[in-house]
């Protein structure tokens, strides 16, 4: 291929230039294969945070409202429900399972989930995945035992049989804490890069002893407060949880169960279907996903119009280039061909640069991703879709050149063999 | 031997578009083997004969004919390959491209003409001995062979451009004033390895230039002003 040595003897003779273009390109094709592959993540991981729950129930809101607390422990309830409603229907006959869920407590900034054995035994994630503990056990009736998600221990340095202290309400800071009763650590739960790593889990009735001596919003004084010992001793069945999660016998009843909870006679309720309410919340997300896909095509055009500038802007002052290969033999379309293959391989080789970045990006960023979203961006090679990406930037670079090549094509008509600059 | 002209011109016609007519020729022969000096000095409508000879331009009237073929006659594609089979070229100055190296410069008209190529290699065995042999011949030392062309001085470049001009032995080499850039030792040197090389190629050799001192060395010198019947530019 002489005409490719040609063009990239000529390039190599232009390195300050050829470097920042491919640069700039580079940059570009990562931040878009960057972004696509956060995008893709987001989705998968997002969809599989909650998997097998056929129905979720909370007090009458908005179906996005109930998913976000009970699921993403995003946001608050607006209202608890009724510990009889979650009874009538956990022994509703196409009831399968159901696991309560209770919120509103927090510890260092990560959420409280008061729930029931249950919860270990039929949650789901991903697909169709249990919870698995990398140590210890789940909770038993003790009540101030917690099991913690594989970040909440990660990132707190927490070990077994550490006690910890609760903060009531959710702020980072808190300025309310239960210190007065500790909860130990019983079992850590292995990684789910679901919002479950990032969850303190308690049983149902540590929740209400906490809270068994407020009144109002406000922990009782001096003779009124009830220490730990003496909580254990107290009935603490629960009055009140903020929503429930259920599993049917069989999926064909989903429907119906839905109408039913949600004519409930005892007290307004909610119940909505996992699944469509994640692509309610998705669409929601949506526009701003697309809005930064097409935000970095538009990188990516531009890191292509500078290569296009740079083409452009050297062809004048290689007009004798052109017409000395003119003058050996080199035919107009040989011209406009080298300028095509130039822009050909500036391109092709800011996309390997941008692979090489996005990759290394990866490596880097994927242990702080994990612990402080919950991302898992695996190192995969890329799929079809992002090859398909990279194929079109490469076709829409040889577009581009085009239009150079045109020029270069017109111009050594006009200078023939001989120009004197 | 044949007594056909190499390079034939007929009440040859050209004008820029808007301009009065630039070159009015009415008869012109250049026979092969023979080095022919045109003298004429800028403006005279050397560069535009120049590219009438290759084909870049075609004339308004009359006609170009090189080994019997009328240039006007051919496609534009074709053109262009007839020039690279049977036409090599020395500029002035920067005939090189600089970014590649000495060896790879002489060997380019190879690359672009199949017939260049198969003569080279017919001669030399190869395309690589013939570069050797011509580089050789022209005095250029075989250390510089493969370095980027932008290193040698100018009075080397001349030569390495006069051995690519001669790479597999076209019928025409042009030279457009190649030695106004060398002192006037080294012209009369370079003049000689050229006309050498010509002799040893079979190729005749059309000279341009204004400086009339290097008349004598030619077999025959002509001034395109005698040629020319165009009316005389004004101003100029």
């Amino acid at each position: 291929m002489p005409l490719l040595r040609l063009a990239l003897a000529s390039l190599a003779n232009r390195r300050s230039t050829v470097l920042l273009t491919v640069f700039a390109i580079g940059l570009s094709v990562c931040l878009l294969l960057t972004v696509e592959r956060t995008r893709h993540e987001v989705r998968a991981s997002f969809a599989s945070t909650v998997s097998g729950t056929d129905l979720i129930v909370g007090a009458r809101s908005g179906a996005v409202n109930l998913l976000l607390y009970s699921v993403f422990r995003i946001g608050n309830a607006t209202n608890n429900i009724r510990w009889e409603s979650y009874q009538h229907f956990a022994e509703h006959p196409r009831v399968k399972w159901a696991i309560p869920l209770s919120l509103g407590d927090s510890h260092r900034g990560f959420r409280v989930l008061g729930t029931s054995e249950a919860y270990f035994e039929h949650f789901r994630h991903g697909r169709q995945q249990a919870l698995q503990l990398a140590e210890g056990r789940p909770f038993g009736s003790e009540p101030f035992e917690v099991v913690l998600g594989a970040e909440v221990a990660s990132s707190l340095g927490y070990r077994l049989d550490q006690e910890i202290v609760l903060a009531h309400g959710v702020a980072r800071v808190s300025l309310t804490h239960h210190d007065d009763k500790p909860f130990r650590i019983v079992g850590i739960l292995k990684r789910t890069g679901t919002p479950v790593d990032r969850t303190l889990h308690v049983p149902l009735q540590g929740i209400e002893a906490l809270h068994v001596d407020w009144r109002n919003g406000m922990p009782a004084r001096g003779a009124g407060r009830v220490s730990a010992e003496q909580a254990r001793q107290l009935d603490l069945q629960p009055r009140q949880i903020t929503a429930f999660l259920v599993g049917l016998h069989s999926r064909v009843s989903t429907f119906a169960l839905q109408r039913e909870i949600n004519q409930y006679g005892g007290e307004p309720l909610l119940a909505i279907l996992p699944g469509v309410a994640l692509q309610e919340l998705w669409s929601l997300m949506g526009v701003a996903e697309q809005a930064l896909f097409v935000v970095s095509l538009f990188v990516v055009l531009i890191g292509l119009v500078g290569m296009l500038t740079a083409i452009l802007s050297s062809l004048n002052e290689r007009r004798r280039e052109m017409a000395i290969l003119r003058s050996v033999g080199a035919r107009p379309w040989h011209i406009a061909g080298l300028l095509v293959m130039e822009a050909g391989a500036l391109t092709l080789a800011g996309i390997l640069l941008g692979l090489a970045l996005l990759y290394l990006g990866l490596f880097l960023a994927q242990p702080p991703l994990q612990s402080h979203f919950g991302l898992y961006l695996p190192l995969t090679p890329p799929g079809v879709y992002e090859w398909g990406l990279l194929g079109a930037i490469f076709a829409t670079a040889l577009l581009m050149g085009a239009l150079p090549a045109w020029r270069a094509y017109r111009q050594s008509l006009a200078d023939g063999l001989s120009i004197r600059l | 031997m044949t007594t056909d002209p190499l390079l034939d011109i007929v009440q040859l016609g050209f004008a820029w578009p808007g301009q009065p007519e630039l070159l009015h020729i009415p008869v012109f022969q250049l026979s092969r083997g023979e080095s022919l000096f045109l003298q004429g000095p800028s403006g005279s409508g050397k560069t535009t004969l120049l590219g009438l000879l290759g084909g870049v331009q075609l004339p308004g009237r009359g006609q170009v004919r090189l080994l019997g073929q009328d240039l006007a006659s051919l496609g534009s594609a074709a053109r262009d390959r007839f020039r690279v089979d049977h036409t090599g070229y020395v500029f002035q100055q920067f005939n090189l491209l600089p970014f590649l190296s000495v060896a790879e410069n002489v060997a380019l008209p190879c690359r672009f003409s199949g017939l260049r190529q198969r003569r080279a290699h017919e001669r030399h065995g190869s395309v690589a001995a013939a570069i050797e042999r011509l580089l050789g011949d022209l005095g250029l030392p075989a250390e510089l062979r493969q370095q980027p062309a932008s290193s040698l001085s100018i009075g080397q470049q001349q030569r390495v451009a006069a051995a690519r001009a001669l790479i597999g032995q076209p019928e025409l080499v042009i030279a457009d004033e190649p030695t106004s850039a060398l002192d006037a030792d080294s012209r009369e040197a370079f003049l000689r390895l050229l006309f050498a090389e010509c002799q040893a190629a079979g190729s005749s050799l059309l000279f341009v230039s204004h400086d009339q001192s290097l008349a004598p060395l030619f077999d025959r010198a002509l001034s395109l002003a005698d040629l020319n019947r165009a009316a005389p530019r004004t101003g100029v």
